[in-house]
């Protein structure tokens, strides 16, 4: 990434949400129109500042949702318990309300339409959201970069996009992992990612692909052991670990 | 003051004064790295000083745990506006380290097992300001937060903190490590708020 107007691309914009769709019960994606958006890399983030009437100011960051369209921007959040901005951005922040947001932020953790070898993305629970803009920045540029999604969810009600997901995509594979509770009719019994799961559904290491893991702490450790273990070069591993913070 | 948003509360007002701007407490001890954890053994773990001059001081892990440490408890200030407050450390000062050498250096690149750099200026490594850290808690560092050893730089952001630290690269010229290549701030003081570059 450039380090020349850096400051213009950090400055904080006045965003207003323009649209909201629920994913789950917890969980909702929120679509921004932000005048002046200098535009993003599928995978990257930005940080939302809340004011309150006193003066007092939180400010998180939300991985993007989709990829660049324009002055519309989508963040997915998913309610935190007791988490401040989680709390109202999911909740009373209505259409029309301003928050400020600043970025596009992490030119590593990102994908390019340009970037010719296959791509694993491995999703744990909220992580979906920069892998799903990753998805979406694939279909929106036209171009067939083998893709595969292996993505881990408590239970099948936690999935977000889920209709989106449905959909067949030729050259995306999908393999879902239920920790706890499986989908109505499916046979096994729920589990963690583990080194058969990646084994059969993550490409062969010689295939030379890049792989994107993003979710807990815990979950991104082990799926980025399991995948240097099956013989995966560390330097084609990216993370983004969404630590247990709260919020 | 910022743009209004109504209805936004916020948490209870702590006015915490060892609260950094934009910083909330956390309870737990969130990880932030750009790839996989490096599993590094203390067999052949090996720390390195280089001089702009070339000169290299390698310590072993055993004469690492040779040196005087310290116990410093801390407050620490992660970039993703998390803040953890009274953390326990053990380890050996950088002052220890680098204190005797000859150099004309006013920078630093630190190296991590793994391919991680960040950079600093020298002297915020010096006078009792970081420590090379193998101990949180009173238990040994484990890899996910950046064991065997840790760079443990407390007044700046975390990332300059680097996790499976192995080297300091002593350098005449300031240049930027990873994340401050990817856009974060050459410095990084919290209470300055310097997250990004420019800020």
């Amino acid at each position: 990434m450039a380090r020349t107007a850096v400051s213009g691309r950090l400055a904080w914009r006045v965003a207003r949400l323009a649209e909201f769709r629920d994913e789950t019960p917890t969980a909702r994606t929120l679509v921004f129109d932000l005048p002046g958006w200098p535009g993003h890399l599928a995978g990257q983030h930005v940080d939302v500042r809340l004011t309150a009437a006193d003066g007092y100011r939180a400010q998180r960051s939300y991985s993007l949702a989709a990829p660049v369209n324009g002055d519309r921007v989508e963040l997915t959040v998913q309610r935190v318990a007791d988490g401040e901005v989680s709390e109202h951005l999911t909740g009373p922040y209505a259409i029309g309300d301003p928050v400020e947001i600043r970025g596009p932020i992490g030119g590593w953790f990102a994908w390019r339409p340009t970037n010719p070898e296959p791509v694993l993305l491995i999703a744990g629970g909220s992580g979906i959201v920069p892998l799903m803009a990753m998805i979406r920045a694939r279909r929106a540029a036209g171009v067939r970069t083998p893709f595969k999604l292996i993505y881990s969810l408590r239970t099948p009600a936690e999935q977000y996009y889920a209709d989106e997901l449905r959909t067949p995509v030729a050259g995306l594979d999908i393999t879902y992992v239920y920790t706890r509770e499986l989908p109505e009719g499916r046979p096994g019994i729920p589990k963690r990612i583990d080194v058969a799961t990646l084994n059969t559904a993550a490409w062969p290491a010689e295939f030379g692909a890049t792989s994107f893991i993003c979710g807990p702490t815990a979950f991104v450790e082990t799926a980025a052991d399991i995948l240097q273990a099956l013989g995966h070069d560390p330097h084609r591993i990216r993370t983004e670990r969404f630590g247990p913070s709260r919020d | 003051m910022g743009v209004v948003t109504p209805g936004f509360q916020g948490r209870a007002r702590s006015g915490n004064p060892r609260l950094p701007p934009g910083q909330y407490l956390a309870e737990d001890f969130p990880v932030l790295s750009a790839g996989p954890t490096p599993r590094v053994r203390t067999e052949t773990w090996e720390f390195a000083v280089t001089t702009e001059k070339g000169d290299k001081h390698t310590w072993s892990w055993a004469e690492l745990m040779a040196l005087p440490s310290e116990k410093p408890t801390v407050d620490i200030h992660c970039v993703t506006q998390w803040s953890k407050l009274d953390t326990r450390w053990r380890g050996v000062a950088v002052d220890t380290l680098v204190g005797g050498l000859d150099t004309e250096a006013d920078y630093v690149m630190v190296h991590a097992y793994g391919g991680y750099t960040t950079n600093l200026p020298l002297a915020d490594l010096l006078d009792g300001q970081a420590w090379i850290a193998y101990e949180y808690g009173g238990k040994p560092l484990t890899p996910e937060h950046g064991g065997p050893a840790r760079l443990l730089v407390p007044h700046l952001y975390f990332w300059k903190s680097a996790k499976w630290v192995r080297g300091l690269e002593l350098k005449t010229r300031d240049e930027p490590g990873f994340w401050e290549n990817a856009g974060y701030h050459d410095y990084g003081d919290p209470w300055r708020e310097q997250r990004y570059q420019g800020d």
